[in-house]
């Protein structure tokens, strides 16, 4: 039976991992590809590593950290932040990412999606969505967050879809950073209406929100950036709770 | 011992590569006829469409070569897809080593199918050592249905084929270069078949 999978994020800026990471055992908490390691070794099932830096070498610097984690590790990761051509998911994949993921770029050029399906494959091709409810719409946002756009959160996921998407990253703006479970209302929705797999994401507090979300909010997936990296909840730790509420868990 | 990886412009070949590395052995992108030939084993990998594969396959002349092969062979996902006789992808015929139709898997299922999942009834040394149901990673939209071929199974909705084999050609769909501890077990049979 296909698993749930629960994919821990990293965000990367300049080849170094942001925001605090306590990982005791580790000897260098900043290294992605030191964390990458130990995620790989509890048994997450996938990564996504987030480049959030803005420098003129940015392409270079993930390129060499994606070649770098390739090395290391032996499950998918998918990496984002900033691609906004053909070129930039071609150097990713050839340097090991098995998947990208694609937000604002996408939106402003929704034939990218194609482009992108077309040449390497849906199976690479991550639409991230950020999405915050305004007057109760559900609606698309930029920039992290904080450009609102006209877009419908509905309507935009069911056009990736179309365009040829694998996959939908959502992450609830509204939920992100509360840690008072994931926006299962509309990732059950999400759901119904679109056809490819859906990874949830923002409001991770505790593992009965994993268990919400993949029951209520139908996800395929669950991703989760703090309460990995502190410690807070333990991969094994969860995944075996997981398992006990009979859902379908890789351990 | 030589292993070419067959070079068709098949996108992420650098894991595959990093995992047979992390075995002690390189694994030589080639698309070279002579050098595919002399290698001690053979690997087919394969993202993206059926289509564009088969062109680019014959643009190179491999698809009459790799039905020649002697050695072993291994296709991953799309690679074991090709090794049958036809997909409904693209509508297009495949190397015919293995008669065998690929479908794809109905829109009642989230598709493609991503992520990990459980193999059984695995038969032969490529599964040494490892698990009944194990996992495995896999992410295809396509799929192979049970067959006299079939060496290991998979359910998404229903039984399909999750291996193949047919004398020295050998399939798999999921992605042993992404498949952890598993998937490196696997790699490291098929390095020691002889056959």
């Amino acid at each position: 039976m296909l698993t749930k999978r629960i994919i821990p994020c990293l965000d990367i800026k300049d080849g170094r991992t942001v925001k605090g990471v306590n990982f005791v055992d580790l000897r260098d908490a900043g290294d992605p590809v030191e964390l990458a390691r130990q995620y790989a070794e509890e048994n997450a099932d996938e990564l996504v590593f987030l480049d959030i830096s803005a420098t003129e070498q940015k392409r270079k610097t993930l390129a060499n950290l994606v070649l770098k984690v390739a090395a290391a590790i032996d499950i998918p990761f998918t990496v984002g932040g900033g691609i906004s051509s053909v070129e930039d998911v071609e150097i990713l994949l050839q340097n090991g990412a098995d998947k990208v993921s694609i937000n604002s770029a996408a939106v402003k050029n929704p034939a990218l999606v194609n482009a992108c399906a077309e040449q390497f494959g849906s199976q690479c091709v991550v639409i991230a969505i950020d999405a915050k409810q305004i007057n109760g719409q559900w609606k698309v946002h930029l920039v992290g967050g904080k450009v609102p756009t006209e877009f419908d959160l509905f309507d935009w996921a069911k056009e990736v879809a179309e365009r040829g998407a694998g996959e939908i990253l959502f992450t609830s703006m509204d939920h992100d950073g509360t840690k008072e479970g994931f926006a299962n209302q509309a990732l059950a929705r999400l759901s119904e209406e679109v056809n490819i797999p859906i990874i949830a994401s923002g409001g991770a507090g505790k593992s009965s929100h994993f268990v919400d979300t993949f029951t209520h909010g139908k996800a395929d997936a669950a991703l989760a950036a703090s309460i990995f990296h502190f410690g807070e909840i333990s991969i094994p730790k969860l995944k075996q709770e997981l398992k006990q509420q009979h859902l379908a868990i890789r351990i | 011992m030589e292993v070419a990886i067959i070079d068709y412009g098949a996108g992420n070949i650098k894991s595959l590569q990093f995992a047979l590395e992390r075995l002690g052995v390189t694994g030589h992108l080639t698309a070279d006829p002579e050098q595919i030939k002399a290698a001690d084993k053979v690997i087919f990998p394969g993202q993206g469409a059926a289509q564009s594969a088969m062109i680019k396959l014959k643009t190179h002349g491999l698809d009459a070569i790799i039905p020649q092969l002697k050695q072993p062979v291994l296709g991953i996902c799309l690679g074991m897809q090709l090794l049958c006789d036809y997909s409904e992808e693209g509508d297009v015929n495949g190397l015919g080593i293995i008669q065998g139709k690929v479908r794809r898997f109905s829109d009642q299922l989230k598709v493609p199918q991503m992520g990990w999942n459980t193999i059984f009834e695995m038969q032969t040394t490529l599964f040494q050592e490892i698990k009944d149901h194990e996992f495995m990673y896999l992410v295809h939209s396509y799929f192979v249905p049970l067959l006299p071929e079939t060496i290991a199974v998979s359910t998404y909705n229903k039984a399909y084929s999750v291996a193949l084999r047919k004398d020295n050609f050998y399939g798999v769909q999921f992605h042993p270069e992404k498949s952890s501890k598993a998937g490196q077990q696997l790699l490291k049979n098929f390095l020691n078949l002889t056959t």
